[in-house]
């Protein structure tokens, strides 16, 4: 998702109020616009971690024995927002590292809404863009009434307390931890305007280990807890039999034999399919595999990946809607003498997070409790309400910890929270039951990335690119759905062309035009969202015009940015110095390509260092560099990019979700190829230095890196790979 | 019922004897840390010892398993699980964490069988475990770094 508000950073926390807990300090913000009573309903009984002190409008508590929880109300699912968001409250309480404590914030809107969206969700690498300011707040105004109580206990004026490492101090001598005061601050008044640190005092934001990982300790003993690990007296594990093709629906079926699996209790017909309820995921397999379904594939898409590429090609030569221009392309490609043509094919994508999608939900008839890996609380919660017909006041919703999402889990249709509450409800009261999705479920299930096709053209004179011209052609996934306002404008999808209808490169006449055609396969956001395919083409076309000018890569990229795009000449600068950048080479056997994207508010430069092996691109070294603003965690944004370039790559290489005649092709990872570790380059990440509110780096990792591979498969020789994936495609 | 030695425990399970030791772990004896990736053998996610070898639990009926030892992520000991599972916390390895145990699994494995690993020997023993949060850079390194302190 995008999220590029300017204004994120400077939104004023209007209210605040503390509450009150048995000896623990709690700090409710209240946020503009939402401020009306304090949280009741959804979160008030249950708590995350079960500690019987939380109060549920909170960021921060301080127990007694000075742990400090920071109540993170983004999901945590590989990019860090527990670590994040704990290092900011942490830098203005002045806490100790060691104190910090994460865990997820209830479902709550009016607390823990995404200052970006409006709502509460994760997405569009905004966790710490839109916290920045939120919980530095709630970190100042916690230490300010620690600061405060230990004032009052003291007898000393609170200006002359200081606070380092979690330890209160006073020059007479008197010393305290929080626990010690969070009772005695908790009944303080809430200071309104708490002061924020100047950036010159930061001991955590932006220290180089001055901060780990609040994960990695239970990721790497087997002790996080996953929605796959809910187990619950009573408990049915649910699969359940989806249509082959895209828009079938049941016709009827036959669970004869399933009712005789060992271990099968109940198979209902439910709106995505038929349900197999069982005592565990084996019989539940087994039963599954035994049901007969008859399927009415009347309205279900039945085109595959071949005919829709010929479809978007043809569409890719009519006139699309209008996304961008200036000048006259059109008539300057008409009478260029050199004109350089480029066709790029992207196919659909599979997210295939490392655990499948799955809930858990237990319900009584009258109230009912969801757990799961829930990226967008808010919606999820009111489906799962509508559909159990409960009151929303009495579905609670617990974020769990998820085994990756890449998008997956942003679900514009609500389609899992849908199923696992039609699930629930078709069992009936009191049976809790835990939906899980197999593999095969996951790469047939649908919510690709978009297959996209762009159609580039470009004009060369005398050594200048003269024009340049993209037209789009690829689903969209927001025309059409409650979401279209949010996005959508004058007919545009931003998530097509984001990237391609505005270029860092000067060119006088530009055009860019998008078509949307309608295909019965459910799309999705894919981790960097548009910039998957319009970085890839963008980068890739203008490499080769810079080619056919006769420009070096690097140098002609800057000189193309006249002095408008200070940023990504910064990271285009710096990666070149990082990977001492003397042209594309080959040198030997091996070759460099560069490229640069900006995505979600942050710029990434790469070069990669690539050499041809067996047939397939082999990629041994990757410098990268990237401004993403105030660099809260250096490390965790290191880790960011390096993963970011690894699920590129990946994908790049070997990523293709084929249809034929409608069904998915891929079923599992012997087909759907994943980037293991011998395809793993070396990585080398510079964080440019900053001053700017921090902006996303989930994302913006994934993009250039591409492109940068096919422009040095140009260096040694080769085409640019004009459809992908580059190794073993099957369309 | 199936009888099985799970972490030096014998647990009698009343399962089918072509359930997966993987599903028999998860739901029947309610050890959680071993994870469901594919079902195919193909990501790894799943790995356990049996008899200190470590198989891809996802594919090895119950059945297959007869008396041998299994040894899940809960109870790997020594010093190889220590330094491994030290420098994945130390280099903050994990992103989603889901794969994880099975990495862990078969890094100890590896630093088991041989002392000091080349980059190759990683790639040898490790392509079997897929992450898609591709933490494969830091997986590499934090294995070099638990050999260099099982050297000490």
């Amino acid at each position: 998702m995008t999220a590029h508000d300017p204004n994120l950073s400077r939104r004023n926390l209007s209210r605040r109020t503390w509450l009150k807990g048995a000896g623990a300090l709690v700090i409710g913000l209240h946020l503009p616009g939402t401020a009306r009573a304090q949280s009741s309903g959804a979160g008030a009984a249950f708590r995350p971690g079960g500690n019987a002190t939380f109060a549920p409008n909170a960021f921060i508590r301080v127990a007694p024995d000075n742990s400090v929880t920071v109540l993170v109300k983004h999901i945590e699912f590989g990019q860090g927002p527990f670590t994040g968001l704990a290092t900011l409250a942490a830098e203005e309480m002045d806490a100790d590292w060691s104190q910090m404590r994460s865990e997820h914030a209830p479902a709550d809107v009016k607390l823990y809404a995404n200052l970006a969206f409006g709502v509460q969700g994760t997405g569009g690498s905004t966790a710490i863009a839109n916290s920045w300011e939120q919980m530095r707040k709630a970190g100042a105004t916690a230490r300010a009434m620690l600061v405060q109580a230990a004032a009052d206990a003291w007898k000393v004026p609170a200006a002359e307390i200081t606070v380092v490492s979690g330890v209160i101090s006073h020059a007479s001598g008197k010393q305290g931890r929080f626990g010690e005061f969070a009772e005695a601050a908790s009944k303080l008044p809430v200071p309104e305007n708490a002061p924020l640190k100047p950036a010159s005092a930061y001991k955590l934001i932006g220290k180089e280990g001055a901060v780990k990982r609040l994960d990695s300790y239970d990721k790497s003993r087997g002790k996080a807890q996953f929605t796959i690990d809910i187990h619950a007296p009573n408990m049915l594990t649910v699969v359940v039999a989806r249509p082959p093709r895209f828009g079938g629906k049941v016709a009827s079926f036959d669970a004869a034999a399933t009712l005789k699996v060992k271990g099968v209790v109940d198979v209902k017909q439910i709106g995505s399919g038929v349900a197999v309820y069982a005592t565990g995921m084996w019989p539940a397999l087994k039963g599954r595999e035994a049901l007969k379904v008859s399927w009415d594939e009347s309205a279900a898409e039945k085109r595959g990946s071949r005919e829709l590429i010929a479809e978007y090609r043809a569409l890719a030569r009519q006139k699309g809607t209008t996304a961008g221009k200036h000048g006259d392309a059109e008539a300057v490609l008409a009478k260029a003498d050199k004109v350089v043509e480029a066709e790029f094919v992207f196919p659909y994508l599979a997210h295939a997070p490392m655990e499948p999608l799955d809930g858990y939900l237990q319900w009584d008839g009258t109230e009912a409790l969801a757990r799961f890996g829930s990226q967008f609380q808010t919606t999820e919660h009111q489906t799962i309400a509508a559909i159990l017909g409960l009151p929303p006041e009495k579905v609670k919703l617990e974020t769990m910890l998820a085994g990756g999402s890449f998008g997956r889990r942003a679900q514009v249709s609500q389609h899992l929270a849908a199923e696992l509450a039609m699930a629930a409800k078709a069992i009936g009261p009191n049976r809790p039951v835990k939906l899980v999705w197999t593999r095969e479920d996951d790469l047939a299930g649908g919510y690709y990335r978009p297959l996209f096709v762009h159609r580039m053209r470009g004009a060369v004179k005398d050594g200048k690119i003269t024009a340049w011209a993209d037209n789009i052609v690829g689903q969209s996934f927001f025309l059409g759905t409650p979401l279209e306002a949010m996005v959508v404008k004058d007919g545009i999808d931003a998530t097509s062309v984001e990237g391609a209808n505005e270029l860092f490169y000067e060119i006088a006449d530009f055009n860019c035009e998008v078509a949307n055609p309608k295909v019965g396969v459910p799309t999705l956001w894919w981790r960097s969202v548009g910039h998957t395919h319009t970085g890839y083409a963008v980068e890739c076309f203008i490499d080769e015009l810079l080619q056919a000018a006769g420009q070096d890569p690097l140098s002609g990229r800057i000189a193309l940015m006249g002095d408008k795009h200070a940023r990504a000449i910064a990271v285009l600068k710096a990666v070149g110095e990082m990977a001492n950048w003397k042209g594309p080479g080959p040198v030997g056997d091996r070759a460099r390509g560069v490229a640069v994207v900006e995505s979600f508010g942050s710029f990434v430069a790469q070069i990669a260092e690539v050499s041809f092996v067996d047939g397939e691109p082999k990629v041994h070294k990757v410098w990268c560099a990237v401004d993403c603003g105030v660099a809260v965690n250096p490390d965790v944004i290191r880790a960011q990019m390096e993963g970011g370039i690894g699920f590129g790559l990946g994908h790049a290489l070997y990523g293709e979700l084929t249809l034929d005649q409608g069904k998915p092709v891929q079923a599992n990872f012997d087909s759907y190829r994943s980037l293991r570790i011998q395809e793993m380059p070396e990585v080398e990440v510079k964080i440019i230095a900053s001053t700017v509110a921090p902006t996303g780096v989930g994302e913006p990792g994934v993009p250039p890196i591409g492109p940068a591979v096919a422009n040095a498969l140009a260096a040694l020789g080769q085409q640019r790979p004009r459809q992908l994936p580059m190794v073993g495609r099957t369309v | 019922m199936v009888s099985l030695k799970v972490n030096g425990t014998t647990h009698s399970v009343d399962v089918d004897d072509d359930t997966p030791l993987l599903w028999a772990i998860r739901d029947n004896i309610g050890l959680t840390g071993t994870k469901f990736g594919c079902g195919v053998a193909q990501c790894g996610a799943c790995t356990v010892y049996v008899d200190g070898q470590p198989v891809r639990s996802c594919v090895t009926p119950v059945s297959a398993v007869g008396d041998s030892e299994i040894t899940t992520i809960e109870a790997i000991t020594g010093k190889e699980a220590e330094a491994v599972q030290a420098a994945w916390t130390a280099r903050d390895v994990p992103q989603c964490g889901y794969c994880q145990s099975g990495q862990v699994m078969s890094a100890v494995a590896l630093l088991k069988e041989n002392k000091k690993p080349t980059d190759r020997d990683i790639d040898l023993a490790m392509n079997g475990n897929l992450c898609r949060c591709a933490t494969y850079v830091r997986i590499r390194a934090a294995i070099h770094d638990a050999a260099r302190a099982l050297e000490i």
